[in-house]
């Protein structure tokens, strides 16, 4: 549906790359324009020091940022997509893959690693949306289930990242059913009783939104982030008006009771060690 | 009057010209015999020839002919009873989706379908079939009304997709979508899952996890439909024919893909020609997929259902 919209731009604008300033010393916030030092940033966890805004950062920020001393092993990294309908829009997608890859520096739009979080042990699988939108295929379907398969068998609890415009078309059935595999997983990982955290940040829709983003005993996510089902284009045209300021926020979603809370990023490590040391 | 897809003009025509020939041979008392066996020899060649050769696009306009039966019309043809059941016991009742307890043949099940309407003002209770988040919450608790009285589960999937509307957003329909999804995985109970029509991505697969999921030779089944593809990937909508071809969304397209475990055939030309030998098939396909899933034990049963699913996917490994 609409959301492969912002996919398509995704790609053409890594958003940190474009923001840096030449020497790579300077940040701008996109929201409030001001400046501010890189490494200020970063160590503000990614987010403006001083309006709050979250940069879209991927899987190599969150894995620092939650990791004990940014420490962690990946696991099924070799996983790359395959073209199994032979799908062919304006180019043929295996050209799309590569294109993508050698642009994002990434295999696919999911990474998983284990570490230790505050002493804890935790399995992290983190989506990247500079990989064709954080569009989910096989490989983002596999990898989530094969994460989820390493905390049922070791018994530690899964936090999963989500950022994501939704399906990726060009895997088409393939992709409709990692909605079913991944929530198959998470099935049994709620009968194992082990905990299941489900992180939603900007933006999360589509059939992401509509399997495992939303199953997680805690739902959470950052300030702002967008949340929905159907993009919020679709959505204006079914209705025929304009929609209604801050529809479809992180902060819209809490209200409406789909979330257990949001947390700024630079508080998101010590609150989730807090809470999963009350269920240990 | 009848709906004719542009594929069907000609073997209309031709109907209709051995209409009139018997007509006249029988106001004139002539023995046309021989012409109206040439004549109808002639209809069932060009009829196999245009449904034997169907491009992806005719299926998906076969899968919303406007006389194709829907759930409804099943449950009337294959149920000697039925009761339906209402609402989600939070919100309301969505007539999107319909459901309750129906006996085919002795056999108690629980069935549950999307609807659309054929009227225009039947089609908008019905929501052209595009069920709010209460439908998938209304179908979830009928679901387990089957687990808690041990009855299988057959659900009926015909939507062009979930409702994209502000108040399903408000209501959770990606939170409902996904509930059901994790809780179908691990139901006790025998669950088969029929695309009748349309089965358009997340609203489509809402309720269809199950042991079996069957498809009608032409329904199609995909993560979204040929025409928003088209507008999404192409930038228009004139390649919804391209699209159709690209996604391979049809039934014989998803088993040689092993995303689904079978197919229904239709009546030579289209499922809603004979409404009675298609509910046939329909309802002896049910019984006896129930039948076969009886004598597996529930537990083997889920996982079996589950480690389908997770099968599921294409990758390399390096
Ligand atoms: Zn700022």
């Amino acid at each position: 549906m609409s959301w492969f919209k912002r996919t398509v731009k995704g790609i053409q604008t890594p958003t940190e790359m474009k923001r840096e300033a030449p020497d790579g010393l300077w940040y701008q916030c996109p929201n409030c324009k001001k400046a501010m030092h890189t490494r200020e940033h970063k160590n503000n966890a990614y987010t403006c020091i001083h309006c709050n805004y979250h940069e879209k950062i991927g899987s190599e920020a969150y894995f620092s940022l939650l990791f004990d001393d940014g420490k962690f092993t990946e696991l099924d990294a070799n996983l790359r997509s395959g073209d199994p309908l032979n799908f062919t829009d304006t180019k043929p997608y295996p050209d799309r893959i590569r294109s993508t890859e050698k642009k994002s520096g990434l295999k696919d739009a999911a990474r998983t690693a284990y570490g230790k979080m505050s002493d804890l042990d935790i399995v992290v699988t983190c989506m990247d949306f500079a990989f064709i939108g954080g569009s989910m295929g096989s490989v983002v379907g596999e990898k989530i289930a094969r994460g989820i398969e390493y905390a049922l068998k070791n018994k530690i609890p899964f936090l999963m990242i989500s950022r994501s415009g939704g399906a990726r078309m060009m895997e088409a059935g393939f992709s409709l059913m990692q909605m079913a595999k991944t929530s198959a997983r998470l099935a049994q990982l709620a009968e194992a009783k082990i905990p299941y955290i489900s992180l939603l940040t900007d933006p999360t829709t589509g059939g992401v939104t509509a399997s495992y983003a939303m199953l997680g005993d805690f739902n959470i996510s950052e300030p702002q982030a967008l949340i929905g089902f159907a993009g919020p284009r679709v959505i204006k045209e079914t209705i025929g008006k304009e929609l209604p300021k801050g529809f479809q926020t992180a902060e819209f979603i809490l209200e409406h009771g789909f979330l257990d809370f949001i947390v700024d990023r630079k508080d998101l490590k010590d609150k989730l060690a807090s809470l999963l040391k009350m269920l240990a | 009057m009848r709906t004719l897809l542009d594929f069907e003009k000609p073997i209309a025509e031709l109907e209709a010209k051995l209409d009139d020939m018997q007509r006249l041979a029988d106001e004139n008392n002539v023995d046309v015999r021989d012409a109206v066996r040439s004549l109808t020899e002639n209809i069932l060649n060009l009829r196999k020839e245009t449904f034997l050769n169907l491009t992806r696009w005719q299926r998906v306009q076969l899968s919303r002919h406007p006389d194709r039966p829907y759930t409804l019309d099943y449950i009337e043809k294959i149920c000697q009873e039925f009761h339906e059941l209402h609402g989600d016991r939070t919100v309301r009742d969505d007539p999107a989706i319909v459901g309750g307890f129906a006996d085919i043949d002795g056999t108690t099940v629980m069935l549950i379908g999307q609807q659309k309407g054929r009227k225009t003002k039947e089609r908008q209770y019905r929501n052209f079939g595009m069920p709010n988040p209460e439908g998938y919450r209304k179908a979830l608790r009928l679901m387990k009304l089957a687990e808690k009285f041990n009855k299988p589960i057959v659900t009926l999937i015909d939507t062009p997709g979930a409702f994209p509307g502000l108040e399903a957003e408000e209501r959770g329909q990606a939170e409902a979508i996904a509930r059901n999804l994790r809780e179908m995985c691990v139901l006790k109970v025998p669950v088969i899952c029929i695309i009748i029509g349309e089965g358009a991505s997340g609203g489509a697969l809402g309720i269809a996890i199950g042991d079996r999921v069957l498809m009608l030779e032409n329904s199609w089944y995909s993560v979204i439909s040929p025409e928003n593809c088209s507008t999404i990937l192409w930038r228009s909508w004139d390649y919804k024919e391209q699209a159709a071809e690209a996604l391979k969304p049809t039934a014989t397209d998803m088993l040689n893909n092993k995303l689904i475990d079978g197919i229904i055939e239709e009546p030579l030309g289209g499922a809603h020609l004979d409404w009675d030998d298609m509910s046939n098939r329909l309802k002896e396909r049910i019984l006896s997929e129930i039948a076969e899933l009886e004598k597996v034990s529930p537990q083997d049963r889920i996982d079996a259902r589950i480690e389908k699913f997770c099968s599921m996917g294409f990758f390399e490994e390096a």
